[in-house]
């Protein structure tokens, strides 16, 4: 990739990421998908010393609702607010959100009051009328992958593996992709814009890998709200994520990695169902190219094993990925439950290798 | 400038997301629905601009509003700072406030999506709840995810998750006075309104169409808004 353009274009988008004390609000597709992603960054925070509060009280921000259009714009700001209320009840000023769609809903919240005090004033009634709860807007509203940004070189100084093949030498060749709602609205909201977002090429970099540059590497993955709730929309989502496969695959990605909760879930299950619908496989020898977040990713260079990180419950196999780093891990313990029971395991798909 | 234009201008959205379009479709070149449905942004914007009342009700009982994924790429590329993404959203809160959602296909569906995300986020607190997640309409999720689904409580635990319980954590029990305070807040703020509004005008048009339509997720007008594809929503290439 030629990066001298770029840098000048990340320097224009440095974005403030507090320190530390954070108010941190899950994501629902996380939850469900990529449960172990989300105690995976409580545990490095830990870790780094950081102050990470969650109040059990806090629930979704209808983000998911608002952008399929069943949820008003007026309630999607009270919710914003109600959340924002928790975190001035706990004593809290730096608000860090898991999700993407959360985060661009947070942002959108944040700048139409700004232009529009009146519809600020207006939310903080709905909220008192329906709550009895006041708030104070937060001081500052990171990404859970920006603050991981932050810490990307104390968590290389901790780190216990380089993403770099280990019996070559070379880099892994990594794809990144941002979610749409991370920037695309409000660049001045991303770490390096909308176009050249920084935030996790200054992982890869950090960590030791080679960012790959490709045709469609901003292209959406395809969720499109609507367009994949609805079974009926589907050919929408998944046409959207093999056009990114389709360009990105010339260029030999060994991973890609996400910021989005729901991207991940989306290049990690389109893979299958390609793999079904046409048997094609995007990465070497029927292998798929593994699909990790940043929290996983940042926990493999911790060191943390790859099934306390629930990579297991990924359907695009990673363990091509973590041969190639020279991560250990037990197949023999891939599908076993907290106390070491069998929960049986997958089937096999009809092309995509399976471990 | 008719009522329909009148009431889209109520909406912050619209307001914002419509200054003046040249026309140089930069929108419907980088939109990855442009690609997959007849789809073109540019078109929209165009049409809003004319202030017609008769275009505009055209488009609001049409699919065309129903085709845009949100992603918000044309917000990012506009060079008049238009935002179609923005519009679109504006489309369809009225549309569905008029009642012109259930004359199109594409917009029918909304009441497949009130009864799920939305009966979700009111009944656990959460947009997506893993018990309702089925290997049967989800069958793109794979045999791992259909693992996952069958032994859901044993993996969420092994991966240190808080499924159903009290406290902080992944897929924790929210308390019941939270979920009052989210029915409360839906009911205040016109989310409630919106769901009522797209079950009664969803009933008409079951009726109309010949569709049985109660309560519940399994009956003929749901099965077929969640699964109805016509052929002319997409262009052969």
């Amino acid at each position: 990739m030629k990066i001298e353009g770029k840098r000048l274009i990340w320097n224009d988008y440095q974005k403030e990421i507090a320190e530390d004390n954070y108010f941190y609000v899950r994501s629902c597709v996380r939850q469900n998908f990529f449960p172990g992603a989300e105690k995976t960054f409580l545990r490095y925070m830990k870790e780094m010393g950081k102050d990470v509060f969650e109040n059990p009280s806090h629930t979704t921000c209808s983000g998911i609702g608002y952008h399929s259009d069943i949820v008003p714009f007026e309630t999607a700001m009270t919710m914003v607010a109600r959340q924002f209320a928790l975190m001035t009840e706990a004593g809290y000023r730096n608000f860090v959100t898991s999700c993407i769609t959360s985060f661009g809903l947070y942002s959108e919240t944040l700048e139409t009051w700004h232009h529009f005090p009146e519809i600020e004033e207006k939310i903080r009634g709905h909220l008192k009328n329906a709550t009895g709860r006041e708030f104070v807007k937060p001081e500052n509203l990171a990404h859970a992958s920006d603050v991981t940004f932050k810490l990307r070189k104390e968590i290389s100084e901790a780190g216990k593996y380089r993403l770099v093949n280990h019996v070559t030498g070379a880099p892994i060749r990594v794809v990144e992709h941002i979610g749409c709602h991370y920037s695309r609205m409000f660049p001045s909201k991303g770490v390096g814009g909308a176009e050249y977002p920084y935030v996790l090429v200054g992982m890869i970099e950090e960590w030791g890998g080679e960012v790959i540059d490709y045709p469609e590497r901003r292209h959406c993955c395809g969720f499109g709200f609507r367009q994949y709730l609805v079974k009926a929309n589907r050919g929408y989502s998944i046409s959207a994520s093999k056009k990114k496969f389709d360009s990105m695959k010339p260029y030999k990605p060994e991973l890609i990695l996400t910021n989005c909760p729901g991207c991940p879930m989306f290049l990690d299950r389109w893979q299958y169902a390609i793999s079904e619908m046409e048997g094609t496989t995007y990465g070497e020898g029927g292998q798929g190219i593994p699909v990790v977040t940043y929290e996983e990713l940042a926990g493999l260079i911790l060191g943390y094993d790859p099934w306390d990180l629930g990579l297991q419950v990924h359907q695009v196999p990673v363990e091509p990925l973590l041969d190639k780093i020279g991560i250990p891990y037990d197949p023999e313990k891939k599908f076993l439950d907290k106390d070491g029971n069998s929960m049986g395991q997958p089937k096999s798909p009809t092309h995509l290798k399976f471990y | 400038m008719g009522a329909l234009y009148e009431k889209l201008r109520q909406d912050i959205r619209f307001v914002e997301g419509l200054t003046a379009c040249l026309n140089c479709g930069t929108c419907t070149a980088i939109c990855p629905a442009a690609e997959f449905y007849n789809y073109q942004p540019r078109k929209l914007v165009d049409i809003l601009q004319t202030r017609d009342d008769e275009k505009i009700e055209e488009l609001l009982k049409s699919d065309t509003i129903w085709y845009c994924g949100e992603c918000m790429s044309c917000v990012t590329r506009c060079p008049r700072n238009n935002a179609p993404g923005l519009l679109i959203t504006a489309l369809r809160s009225l549309s569905q406030e008029m009642g012109y959602f259930v004359e199109s296909e594409k917009g029918r569906q909304q009441l497949a999506i009130k009864r799920t995300v939305g009966h979700w986020i009111l009944e656990y607190g959460y947009c997506l709840y893993p018990s309702q997640i089925t290997p049967e309409n989800h069958p793109e999720q794979g045999p791992v995810w259909e693992w996952e689904f069958q032994n859901i409580e044993k993996v969420m635990d092994r991966l240190g998750a808080n499924y159903k319980k009290a406290g902080p954590g992944v897929l924790r029990a929210i308390p019941q006075e939270d979920l009052d305070e989210i029915k409360k807040i839906f009911d205040e703020t016109g989310a409630t309104s919106r769901f009522e509004k797209i079950e009664s005008f969803s009933k008409q048009k079951a009726e109309e169409m010949g569709m049985q339509l109660d309560d519940s997720l399994q009956n003929d007008y749901i099965r077929h808004i969640y699964t109805a594809v016509n052929k002319n929503h997409t262009t052969e290439t």
